[in-house]
């Protein structure tokens, strides 16, 4: 087709569209069905959040750290009270920290069910198999319920451990959650993992080299599915971690197939952890008493863990008042990102849609 | 599938992150960059803003450092002047430092260099402090507000902010 003019075409994607997976937009350029340009929009939905957290004492900004990543909220909390108790020297109870993990590592698989569901919700396999992943976040759901009353919005964790110990028909519905699930990861992966249609339209696409995704600042499942064994359970164990064995499962090519498969395998580690968390869990006290207001001494701390969408770090200035003097949420989301425009050159619309929904993230923890 | 050489990174079980200290870092980058570290402590060292992106090329590529993943870029609003600290991780030897830079110019137009062409993961990280702090980077290749909206007035983390 040499000789025939073609003119470039700049579509707005967003912000509001069921692909973006919240208010996200996107300007591309295409130049036929390719694309040659990109530029990621944020902002529509920025609270001020690290704004907020100046004027709040230590105990209230776990409810802002909820609707940080809203669907992963027992990770924030963890990210941030363990900053907390890094920065005041709070010595969290055994108990406490088993249960933290047990919650921490519920939500990650509640959280890659999510991101799974939507992914094939972005592939085109419109809401049946999002059914099938939302009906297993449902009984993770119930589990959060049964702990701290509440489903989405959690903040069940305190500085110096949790806010109630689990009950008793906690452990019962946990361990029946625990012996199911492998058989449910088997069903979903049976219907994605070699369907042939999925692979014809994951493998190869939207590609991000390890090189890359390490310049990028990329951390999380989508790091190790660009094949660089990086986990900070692993690296810098926190809470109870160097007591479990964990292993990071990691992908070869770095496309969207990868993206996805990580996850599935993390889901299957994660409910590994959980068992071993319930062998090892004794009683005892569940929180260690902090004053009402915690006067942490001058000094700065940055604490990150390992959260369902990367490393959730959370930088604290105490000046030796009730609040903290700044709060900087290095939010992993925003940070997966950065490598987008680079990942989207050179698809076309239809592949965009599911480089977007493989990335995973969460505009309430990009825009802050 | 094809099988690709995969990168095994320093790990272990109770394989503590270490962290390296403002001293060795001063001693590895004074061989070429002598004037560039201001002070050090265990955690931090402070750098001459003249020197940002010289001592942060050093730190990316020296074979004993190999900061390969910048973490974090936050800036302090300290009332008198602004600071900008960048957390570094080395995914190698699985370590870990905190470099810091004190904004020149006081409070009147803080500038300091852009480690955009170093580090990409500096991009929507200097955006975002131009934007709520007004740190101005230069050099940075697309600086523009982020999070809120072109022709918005103020620099809402800063302390003097009133909303």
């Amino acid at each position: 087709m040499a000789g025939i003019r073609t003119e470039p075409v700049t579509v707005n994607l967003g912000p509001q569209h069921p692909s973006t997976h919240g208010v996200f937009r996107l300007r591309v350029t295409f130049d036929g069905e390719e694309i040659i340009d990109s530029e990621p929009i944020f902002g529509y939905l920025h609270r001020g959040t690290e704004k907020l957290a100046e004027s709040r004492n230590y105990v209230q900004i776990v409810t802002l750290t909820d609707r940080l990543d809203y669907v992963s909220s027992m990770s924030n909390n963890l990210a941030y009270v363990s900053a907390v108790e890094k920065l005041s020297d709070i010595q969290v109870p055994e108990r406490a920290q088993y249960i933290r993990v047990i919650s921490a590592e519920l939500q990650r698989i509640a959280s890659h069910l999510m991101a799974t569901g939507f992914l094939l919700n972005d592939l085109g396999a419109l809401a049946t198999p999002l059914t099938y992943c939302f009906r297993e976040r449902e009984r993770i759901l119930d589990l959060f319920e049964m702990l701290c009353g509440a489903r989405v919005t959690l903040s069940y964790m305190r500085p110096g451990g949790i806010f109630q110990d689990a009950p008793e028909e906690f452990w019962s519905s946990l361990n029946t959650l625990i012996s199911d699930f492998p058989h449910y990861l088997d069903e979903l992966e049976s219907l994605i993992t070699s369907n042939e249609i999925v692979l014809s339209r994951t493998l190869g696409v939207g590609k991000l080299t390890d090189k890359q995704a390490i310049d990028s600042g990329v951390s999380g499942p989508n790091l190790r599915a660009s094949s660089v064994k990086w986990d900070l359970r692993k690296a810098a164990p926190y809470e109870i971690y160097d007591r479990v064995k964990v292993d990071v499962p990691i992908g070869v090519n770095g496309d969207v197939f990868d993206r996805y498969y990580v996850r599935a395998l993390e889901m299957r580690e994660s409910i590994k952890i959980i068992s071993q968390c319930i062998d090892q869990i004794e009683d005892g006290p569940i929180r260690t008493e902090t004053p009402y207001f915690i006067r942490p001494p001058k000094g700065e701390i940055y604490s990150a863990i390992e959260a369902p969408k990367g490393e959730l770090g959370f930088y604290l200035i105490s000046d030796g008042s009730i609040a903290p003097y700044r709060c900087k949420v290095r939010a992993p989301s925003y940070l997966n990102l950065t490598p987008l425009s680079d990942m989207l050159k050179g698809w076309k619309m239809g592949d965009l849609i599911i480089i977007l929904g493989s990335i995973d993230f969460v505009l309430g923890e990009v825009d802050r | 599938m094809k099988k690709s050489k995969t990168i095994q990174y320093n790990l272990g079980n109770n394989h503590l992150t270490k962290i390296i200290s403002g001293s060795k870092v001063s001693s590895i980058t004074s061989e070429s960059l002598p004037d560039a570290i201001l002070k050090y402590d265990d955690e931090n060292f402070w750098v001459d803003p003249a020197y940002v992106k010289e001592i942060c090329l050093l730190l990316k590529n020296n074979k004993n450092l190999e900061f390969s993943f910048l973490n974090s870029i936050t800036a302090i609003d300290h009332i008198e002047n602004f600071e900008v600290l960048y957390h570094l991780t080395s995914l190698k030897n699985n370590s870990k430092t905190t470099m810091r830079v004190i904004c020149p110019n006081g409070r009147k137009n803080p500038e300091i260099q852009s480690v955009v062409s170093v580090w990409k993961a500096a991009d929507l990280q200097e955006r975002e402090i131009w934007d709520l702090m007004g740190i101005k980077f230069t050099g940075h290749p697309n600086l523009k507000r982020i999070l809120l909206w072109e022709g918005f007035d103020g620099h809402p983390l800063r302390k003097d902010y009133i909303g």
